[in-house]
């Protein structure tokens, strides 16, 4: 893969992207001889030569594009183009709080000091992919809520590739930081819009202060060229609560980095996800959970549905410090396999050195019920829509948490769609 | 108040490792180090066959290319295999002789063991192979095993007396270059114990194989194989003591068991390595490799009371090749001070309708860390199969650790796999009703222990399912703070 040189050195952050990059030279990509890496290859994207930094502005118009807005509620948007900020289709707002560029928090000297604080502070410095993007990322959305607000409306952040230059990779960057007692619901989506092979590489850094709520949802629809490494790290203080929601039901190659650091008491995490693949698809759900201080919980819940040759990897880590006595951690994988070609490997792992905690995971590979399909049957249920349902039903526990019911009742569609049944009712 | 909490732990600290005694015996060890004229010597020692010569330098050649694994959660000084002697073997040993002319010392040994080989002759209906050190010193039972057809006898009589059995099996379930210990001991191993259950015959009684290291600066690098024919069955017992020493001996052995159409193997072991003592210095390094073959309708079950070795790398597996074979693994790892344990099992199922069980029960204390790491993989023709996998943790103290690596694969869209682990510590309440009712807090973690632990013990063979309990109380009580 060519790099162009590219990068600004005048930037107030070089320091911290020469070091990264530096990170990023002595790791390379991550290969299947890491344990992290054991069940997905990044062979195939590396063979293709990204473009990294666009050469023209491409612009789209808001028809085209509207289907992947939740358009029927009133949102703040972000949107980008191959990676650059589109004004015209994005609504940002200063008013009481920051939802804009991760460009202008890099340059303007107004946000300096938040930068200084934030910036690459919770994300790896040492995760190879992490580091590639603080080397070269240039844009993202940026979103600072202060002590005691809530914004409006719900913010939607997303990633349009055009692919009007051959293959792109892309480096988004968000910066999200919700001050006590704040609170903040975004729903981020990464879109091609091409046949040519797009890659993104982005990195989500969230900081839940005090109390503050965070409520993140991740749509992940994307064509059968466009592959996306997400990296988010979430670091926690006292009494937060910090949600994200994964639904992958697209892509040609899916890697979830998901990192919760609970810096703090009785906090809680929460950590779902509904899949459902066919074709050729890959999905990797790598979560890690660290119990840092005591009386804490959390909660993992994914369930996967795998049809036609797809692949899908859930290894989820939970580890518990010896001072973090009384966590709560609950973790849980089902997974669905309905076609003899499709594969699923789970690992969920335990890592704990306290002794009065609670923890447990549970992993199922099971099918549906045929008994249950029988009785649809009797009753007069087609065999399609019957396996709809049950299937319906195993990802509820997973959208009955979603809290926006706009989104909730767009992720049905995206399900019954994913599914070809319309049973005309949601769920 | 007679008896404190405090006594108890500090007397448990203290307490020292029964099996630790050094009996003097007269042996012959081979100068350290390992090179192609070592395991020349050692199988010209055997006195065995070329072909035996050559599959062992092959094996040395192989591991020679090899690295020693870096993927398990515990921490060790890695031994230098350079300075180990491959060799040790009691003078006195010769199998040919009767129980009689065995040295008095070794009799002494295997009294202290609990092993009193006349013994159990007359009063218990088990067959014992002992083997101390390198060599293999007494095989009790073979004349009424032989009426039956069943050859239970040393590896090491077994290659000259039954060359054709041992050419065709050995190596065909763990190869020479599975893994860097397996490729070790291929290449050095120097005795072990040799079993065949002939078709349609049902072994009669347990048999069972004692491993003692006795030497210093030795490792001991056993093999065992069995085989049972169509449509037997036996059970298999092994156990193994060490004595107390500062230095870190080597234990890497292979076990094989091949199990024909219709036929069941019941494996137990109760480890008790040494552990090294309350500092964490000294202790067997416990590098095993056992696995199982699985041919139609036959059955593997391991069940494993791990409770000694400073050091424990072990996963006994099942490939449930046969359509319809079962595979089972229960287990009790128990760590304590600074042992440390990975341990688990790997269920390969590759024939339709195979079903396997794992019960994994760990147990930590003190500082040790305690792992469960194991595979379950559903291979694409594997249809209709089941596994249903336990592992629990119990947590003592809060400078231990628990950790559950499982691996779960499938391939196969009729398979049916649950998997569940919890992680807890002995409850207050468990503890204060039991004081209640007048039993104090020594008996009720033994009380509570043996309740965590029944699912594996209960599978053991009555003898042993003593033995082991004996052995958890000795490792835990008190360890609750």
């Amino acid at each position: 893969m060519a790099f162009e040189n590219n990068v600004d050195v005048e930037h107030p952050v070089h320091d911290v992207r020469t070091e990264a990059i530096k990170n990023f030279e002595n790791k390379g990509f991550p290969s299947k001889k890491e344990e992290a890496w054991k069940y997905t290859s990044l062979n195939s994207l590396q063979k293709i030569d990204f473009s990294i930094f666009p050469k023209q502005d491409n612009a789209i118009e808001y028809k085209d594009v509207k289907k992947y807005f939740i358009h029927e509620i009133d949102t703040y948007k972000i949107v980008f183009i191959d990676g650059v900020y589109s004004s015209n289709l994005s609504e940002t707002t200063h008013d009481g709080v920051d939802i804009c560029l991760m460009s202008s928090a890099l340059t303007k000297p107004m946000y300096k000091q938040i930068i200084d604080v934030y910036f690459n502070k919770v994300a790896s410095k040492d995760e190879s992919l992490t580091t590639l993007n603080t080397a070269f990322c240039r844009e993202g959305a940026y979103i600072y809520i202060p002590k005691n607000k809530m914004p409006k409306k719900p913010v939607e952040i997303l990633h349009f590739a055009t692919g009007n230059e051959a293959s792109i990779m892309l480096q988004p960057r968000n910066l999200i930081i919700v001050e006590e007692n704040a609170e903040v619901q975004i729903i981020e989506r990464h879109q091609s819009l091409t046949a040519n092979e797009a890659l993104t590489n982005s990195v989500t850094e969230i900081f839940a202060a005090k109390s503050a709520i965070v409520d993140y949802y991740k749509i992940q629809n994307d064509t059968a060229n466009a592959s996306l490494i997400d990296n988010t790290y979430v670091d926690q203080k006292g009494k937060s609560h910090v949600k994200v929601h994964t639904f992958s039901f697209g892509g040609k190659l899916t890697r979830n980095n998901l990192n919760f650091y609970q810096n703090g008491e009785y906090m809680d995490s929460t950590l779902k996800g509904v899949t459902i693949l066919g074709e050729k698809q890959h999905v990797d759900h790598h979560t890690l959970v660290h119990h840092i201080e005591p009386n804490c919980e959390s909660h993992q819940d994914y369930k996967g549905i795998y049809g036609d040759s797809s692949t899908g990897v859930f290894n989820g880590k939970i580890i518990v410090d010896k001072i973090a006595q009384k966590t709560n951690a609950f973790q849980k994988n089902n997974n669905i396999l309905i076609s003899d070609k499709a594969t699923i490997n789970s690992k969920p792992q335990l890592e704990i050195f306290a002794d009065d905690v609670k923890c447990s995971h549970g992993c199922t590979i099971g099918q549906l019920d045929e008994d249950a399909m029988f009785y649809m049957q009797t009753r007069g249920i087609p065999q399609k829509e019957a396996r709809a349902l049950l299937m319906y039903a195993f990802a509820n526990n997973v959208l009955e948490s979603v809290s926006i019911p706009e989104l909730k009742a767009r992720i049905n569609k995206l399900i019954a769609k994913k599914l070809g049944v319309n049973l005309g009712f949601d769920l | 108040m007679a008896y404190t909490e405090e006594e108890l732990k500090k007397e448990l600290e203290t307490k020292e490792y029964e099996y630790g005694f050094y009996t003097d015996l007269k042996s012959e060890t081979f100068p350290k180090g390992l090179n192609e004229a070592i395991v020349r010597a050692i199988s010209k020692k055997k006195d065995e066959p070329e072909w035996m010569t050559e599959w062992r330098l092959d094996a040395y050649r192989i591991w020679e290319q090899m690295e020693e694994p870096e993927w398990a959660n515990v921490h060790y000084e890695k031994p230098d295999y350079q300075a180990i002697s491959y060799y040790s073997a009691p003078v006195v040993a010769d199998p040919n002789k009767t129980l009689d002319d065995v040295d008095a010392d070794l009799l002494e040994m295997y009294r202290k063991l609990g092993i009193s080989v006349d013994e159990q002759k007359k009063l218990q209906n088990v067959a014992v192979d002992i083997v101390v050190d390198s060599v293999s010193v007494a095989t009790t039972f073979q004349k009424s095993l032989g009426e039956k057809g069943i050859i239970f006898m040393p590896i090491s009589e077994a290659i000259q007396k039954h060359p054709d059995l041992v050419k065709k099996y050995m190596g065909t379930v763990i190869p020479k270059k599975d893994n860097f210990y397996a490729a070790l001991n291929s290449a050095v191993f120097t005795d072990g114990s040799f079993c065949y259950i002939p078709k349609g015959v049902r072994c009669p009684m347990e048999l069972s194989t004692y491993f003692r290291i006795n030497e210093g600066g030795t490792g001991q690098f056993e093999r065992t194989l069995v085989i049972a024919d169509e449509s037997s069955y036996v059970s298999y017992l092994e156990g193994c003591t060490a004595p107390s020493r500062d230095e870190n001996q080597l234990h890497a052995a292979v076990v094989e068991l091949i199990a024909m159409d219709d036929a069941e193997i019941k494996y137990s072991t109760v480890q008790n390595w040494y552990p090294g003592n309350k500092e964490g210095k000294g202790g067997v390094y416990n590098f095993v490799t056992k696995r199982g073959l699985c041919e139609t309708r036959s059955k593997i079950s391991w069940t494993q009371v791990e409770t000694g070795s400073a050091v424990t790398w072990k996963y006994p597996s099942c490939i449930l090749k046969g359509n319809n074979s079962v595979g089972e693994f229960y287990s009790i790892a128990v760590t304590n001070n600074y042992q440390q344990a990975d341990t688990g099992t790997k269920m390969i199922h590759l024939g339709k309708n195979t079903r396997s069980t794992i019960i994994s029960k760990g147990i930590s204390a003190g500082k040790s860390q305690n792992s469960y790491r194991g595979l379950v993989q559903i291979g694409s023709r594997a249809e209709n199969a089941r596994n249903f996998s336990q592992c629990d943790s119990l947590l003592m103290g809060n400078e231990c650790g628990a950790h559950t690596f499982p691996y779960i694969e499938a391939k196969n869209k009729t398979a049916q796999v649950e998997h569940e682990a919890t992680t807890s510590k002995i409850g207050e309440d468990q503890l204060f009703y039991c004081n209640q009712r007048g039993i104090d807090t020594e008996k009720a973690i033994a009380l509570i222990v043996n309740g965590f632990s029944k699912e594996v013990l209960n599978k053991l063979p009555m003898e042993f399912a003593v033995e082991a309990q004996k052995l958890l109380e000795i490792s835990l009580e008190g360890s609750v703070g």
